[in-house]
């Protein structure tokens, strides 16, 4: 018997016919041949979220991003007229990799007037125009005009930017219904950052199966619970309040009692002292916009929501939480069986040492959990490309995985079908 | 001997345990994979008992106008929370079944 409602055909799953109630084949997660159809097929020509704008503060400021999938290197950079634009990394005389500090494959941040080519010492402003050529003169018909940067469509959705190397669509468009369903959430209130990273030995996928189902919580998270509290999970079992698909996109909608918990002896003796563990610090950070909600979240409308996840296609996932923060992944594939790993925490800047040190302990604690994630995965990976098994069974926990699945095999298939 | 202001009065109980006050996150996870339990178990048994008062006393001053004494206070409570997951729950410095991952912090606040 669900201890919460599913939709009127009796599961998540079935209410959305299209998906199958079938066994999933995991081949998508480990044939070279497929992962190169993924990266024309999706991040050559899909909308990419590369981080918030608070990264580019003013004028000049700028990051540049790897993206390996997609086969580039990009300049995020903040213009004279405040645009935030995006450029390929690459200088337009021969090729030099323009942005780069000491490592060239690794990514680097700053402020500057103008972008200087560190081969030729080319120069360009911020919106990209060419503005110097050294010897200018030793040149055949060169026009300046004619060897600017080339510019990537970019455009920012509540202070998320994001890039497009070939868009289909409009931004506003590819990110739907979903997306308005939580414009005006206060993100930009939480300019206070932690950024993990690792890079992972296993297919980009397998990381967001990971996050995208907390039928895993009570099992692999066991021993971070009180013993009683942690047999009495295993009990219950994981149940989403609510599961939604839009597109290519999807959302599933959780409890979380743990904010604070019921009986403060269910948590640990340092969560009890800094009120605060896994779901955050349990006060709300004083702020406007966090009393009532944008109608996206907590979709159930149930008095004991934690937290949303928001499967934002293909690699960008956004978990808003009730006590007021938000935490933000990113899946960024290198090679078939290989991704870098992101997670960015976002809270109100703290006013207190006490508030300062309840974020603390929010971060530490995600770090525990998160190597308990990550490390299932790389032997996953092995078994996976072990051919051994091929299908596997999804259950309605697991709509969001049979949806990333289905998402990506489909748009392998058309990109395809379109080349013949 | 250490100069009197190295911890804000009522603290001196911490002084054997300075070494953990370390301003950044990969300083702090570092000397936790490198020490042992007896060691972590040791500093938590001190520090424990004077996290309340150390955040009923750090909380009169604004976060980023703390005095060295009470920045140090503030970073050995960080470490307070670094050994909280092995001396409360793993009875390990690593996260059990964690094997050869990793998740390095990259951006952190520092104060």
């Amino acid at each position: 018997m669900p201890h919460f409602a599913k939709p009127a055909e009796g599961s998540w799953t079935e209410h959305y016919p299209e998906l199958g109630t079938a066994p999933v084949n995991y081949s998508d997660s480990i044939d070279p041949a497929y992962y190169e159809a993924e990266r024309a097929a999706i991040f050559k020509r899909t909308w990419l979220n590369v981080g918030r704008v608070e990264r580019l503060p003013r004028t000049g400021s700028y990051f540049t991003s790897e993206l390996a999938a997609a086969g580039t290197s990009l300049i995020l950079v903040r213009g004279n007229d405040s645009q935030i634009r995006a450029f390929h990394n690459i200088c337009r005389h021969r090729g030099n990799k323009l942005v780069w500090n000491d490592y060239p494959n690794d990514e680097t941040a700053g402020t500057c007037r103008q972008f200087t080519c560190k081969y030729h010492a080319w120069r360009y402003d911020l919106s990209g125009n060419l503005t110097f050529v050294q010897q200018e003169g030793e040149f055949f018909d060169l026009d300046k005009a004619d060897y600017g940067l080339k510019e990537v469509a970019c455009d920012v959705w509540e202070g998320f930017i994001f890039v497009n190397l070939d868009p289909q669509e409009t931004l506003a468009t590819y990110l739907g219904e979903m997306a308005k369903g939580i414009e005006g959430y206060p993100f930009g209130e939480m300019t206070e950052v932690y950024t993990y990273r690792a890079e992972v030995g296993s297919n980009w996928k397998l990381f967001i199966d990971a996050f995208a189902e907390f039928y895993h919580a009570p099992v692999l998270h066991a021993k971070q619970a009180v013993r009683e509290e942690a047999d009495k999970l295993l009990g219950f079992g994981f149940e989403g309040l609510h599961y939604e698909l839009f597109g290519p996109h999807s959302m599933i909608s959780s409890w979380g009692g743990m904010a604070p918990p019921k009986d403060p002896s269910m948590v640990k003796p340092i969560e009890r002292v800094l009120r605060s563990g896994l779901f955050g610090p349990w006060d709300r950070p004083d702020i406007e916009g966090l009393d009532s909600l944008p109608s996206g979240l907590n979709p159930a409308r149930h008095h004991s929501w934690g937290i949303d996840s928001f499967v934002i296609y293909p690699n960008f996932m956004l978990l808003i939480w009730a006590p007021g923060w938000y935490l933000t992944y990113h899946y960024w594939p290198t090679a078939v069986n290989r991704h870098l790993f992101e997670a960015s925490l976002y809270f109100v800047p703290p006013k207190t040492a006490r508030e300062r040190l309840a974020q603390e302990l929010a971060g530490v604690t995600f770090k525990e959990y998160a190597l308990q994630d990550g490390n299932t995965l790389e032997a996953t990976q092995t078994m996976l490309a072990s051919r051994a098994v091929t299908e596997f069974p999804l259950n309605d926990q697991e709509i969001l995985l049979r949806h990333l699945h289905k998402v990506t095999r489909d748009l392998v298939k058309e990109h395809a079908d379109a080349a013949r | 001997m250490l100069p009197a202001e190295t911890l804000p009065a009522g603290f001196g109980a911490l002084e054997p345990y300075l070494a953990w006050a370390l301003p950044t996150e990969p300083e702090r996870y570092a000397r936790r994979l490198a020490s042992t339990m007896d060691e972590m178990q040791a500093f938590y048994d001190t520090a424990f008992p004077l996290l309340e008062p150390a955040l009923t006393h750090l909380d009169k001053i604004p976060l980023h106008e703390l005095p060295e004494p009470e920045r140090t206070l503030l970073h050995l409570m960080q470490s307070l929370i670094m050994v909280s997951f092995p001396v409360e729950v793993w009875k390990q410095p690593r996260v059990p079944d964690s094997g050869a991952a990793y998740l390095d912090l990259v951006v952190e606040p520092r104060i």
